[in-house]
């Protein structure tokens, strides 16, 4: 039977709902659930971990120098304690990325990324081209499964569980070659874009910095989140943080509407999970309206405005 | 200081990828051949270094049959010294890509090594991660902003909280994501230079390198197809299908 360890994202204060994520994927693996958190202060971080459905054990690594997320301690940690364990989980975000190939490097193996279907305990669907193609992967027998989870595809599990909770001191001391100095967060205080329900995007259309005003209004309106395309980033329209696509979040909202985004493949690939999609764009030939569930041709100027009107 | 750079060999981004019939891969038959995205970012990254007068050589390495050659050169054109091509049959995994890159930083010694953050093929992104662990030196990945000083750098990342500033003691790995730089155009006159530019060639046995551990690549499929939608006069028509579809 496999085992196997989560390991956690937080931000110091509460665990990321990557994490949640993490746990349907490993119940799809079927067999024991750990999460290991590593950090500083992560009682709570380690009790909310401990709730989540299926989860027997939270391994809690408490050292300051584990309070900032450097893939080299965090790594170091995660190897102290792999032994013994079948699969090694992150998540498939920013964290998880920088994490995870480090520990599949040491353990001699190779990392299957984004996993969005288990077809059997070392057998895994993930995708590949920006979305353009599903592949099966196996990993080799007997060796450690080390994956990241595409959080699109899996719901959260529920707080159902009771878990314990183990506190441990650091095994490794701190690297000395890397140095946290700190995180500029873009966002504000709408719904965080990876877990929101509603999620409203604009594009290059959008013109300029002080026309998304009207994406951030018509959101507020909705409570939604706001997502962007590559190129209202590039243009500096919006902050990267909010960039949707294969190189930015892939997200998976109920309801995900995009004005003046024209829809380019690598765009698309990060909203594919939506659960609806919508399109206003001026430009009939879009391409983005050959995947929108619900397309309009028109002026998001002139649309917005109405939508707000509509809405009360 | 020697910069070495990756380089891959991949489908050109502006190409519709399709799944064979068969579910063996995907169609590359005459299909366009690019240098990946990501990984001209860095070329150009260390380029500007170089030239800025922070390193002497740019080194550009791909592991690849021999058509990656046409991508070295690419690298050679846009303005590296020199390249190496790590000669294999087929496809390397991150990790095989990771050590072999390993085996060439022990024989050139870089201050700097900078690879693209992920290919636009496999979508991995591992090999500068993996690269990072085996030679124990730090990595910054997704970087969007490097500043160097000395025997140090500093490194914009994009993460999914915003932009996370780490500081790192050199020789190091880099990877770096979309914003970091605008990549230069190739000049005529430059792909002529390039022909005359050493580009050496190692095998993997030459390297002492084993192939193992390999993931087992099983069948290729289309993704889902989402149902054709429908299209709507104006905001009041979408408003009801929204109201209609319960989701506002």
């Amino acid at each position: 039977m496999s085992r196997i360890l989560i390991i956690a994202e937080h931000d110091g204060q509460s665990l990321n709902f990557s994490t949640a994520k993490c746990v349907t994927c490993a119940q799809a693996i079927g067999g024991d659930i750990d999460i290991a958190v590593f950090g500083s202060g992560i009682e709570s971080i380690a009790a909310e971990a401990a709730s989540l459905e299926s989860v027997a054990r939270v391994i809690a690594v408490d050292a300051g120098h584990l309070s900032a997320p450097i893939a080299a301690n965090w790594a170091n940690e995660a190897l102290a304690i792999a032994d013994g364990y079948s699969h090694l989980l992150g998540p498939s975000t920013t964290l998880g990325k920088d994490l995870m190939p480090r520990i599949a490097a040491l353990l001699g193996v190779n990392q299957v990324s984004d996993i969005m279907a288990v077809n059997a305990p070392t057998s895994f669907k993930r995708p590949i081209y920006a979305g353009n193609a599903i592949v099966d992967v196996e990993a080799p027998a007997g060796a450690t499964v080390v994956a990241t989870v595409r959080i699109a595809s899996w719901s959260a599990a529920a707080i159902t569980g009771n878990g314990s909770v183990e506190v441990r001191s650091a095994s490794s001391d701190a690297v000395t070659h890397t140095r946290y100095i700190g995180l500029e967060s873009g966002g504000g205080e709408r719904p965080d874009l990876q877990s929101a329900q509603r999620v409203i995007s604009g594009g290059r259309g959008v013109g300029s910095e002080e026309n998304f005003n009207l994406i951030y209004s018509l959101a507020d309106k909705l409570g939604a989140g706001v997502g962007a395309s590559r190129a209202a980033v590039d243009a500096g329209y919006v902050p990267n943080d909010m960039q949707v696509g294969q190189t930015g979040k892939i997200i998976s909202p109920d309801l995900y509407m995009a004005f003046g985004i024209s829809g380019a493949i690598q765009h698309v690939t990060g909203i594919k999970d939506a659960g609806t999609i919508v399109a206003v764009n001026k430009d009939s030939e879009s391409p983005i309206f050959e995947i929108s569930d619900i397309g309009l041709v028109g002026d998001l100027f002139n649309v917005i405005p109405e939508l707000e009107k509509l809405l009360g | 200081m020697k910069i070495l750079v990756g380089i891959k060999r991949v489908v050109d981004y502006n190409v519709r990828v399709r799944v064979l019939s068969d579910g063996s891969g995907v169609d590359t038959d005459g299909v366009k051949m690019s240098v990946n995205p990501f990984d001209e970012i860095a070329l150009e990254e260390a380029l500007r270094i170089r030239d800025a007068g922070n390193a002497e050589e740019v080194i550009v390495v791909s592991a690849g049959g021999d058509e990656c050659q046409q991508q070295l050169r690419t690298g050679l054109a846009m303005g590296a010294d020199r390249a190496i091509q790590i000669q294999v049959s087929e496809g390397l995994q991150p990790l095989s890509t990771a050590r072999a890159f390993l085996k060439i930083i022990e024989r050139e010694d870089p201050g700097l090594v900078i690879l693209g953050k992920q290919a636009i093929d496999d979508d991995n992104n591992q090999t500068a991660q993996m690269l990072s662990a085996l030679w124990d030196r730090p990595q910054a990945t997704s970087a969007s902003k490097l500043e160097l000083s000395g025997t140090s750098a500093t490194v914009t990342r994009e993460v999914d909280a915003g932009l996370e500033t780490i500081e790192i003691d050199l020789p190091a790995v880099i990877s770096v994501d979309l914003r970091l730089n605008e990549p230069r155009f190739v000049k005529l006159p430059d792909i002529m230079k390039a022909k005359r530019k050493p580009l050496d060639v190692a095998s993997l046995e030459e390297l002492g390198v084993a192939v193992e551990g390999n993931l087992e690549i099983g069948h290729f499929a289309p993704p889902p197809q989402r149902e054709k939608g429908i299209m709507v006069e104006d905001a009041a028509q979408l408003v009801e299908e929204l109201k209609n579809r319960g989701l506002i």
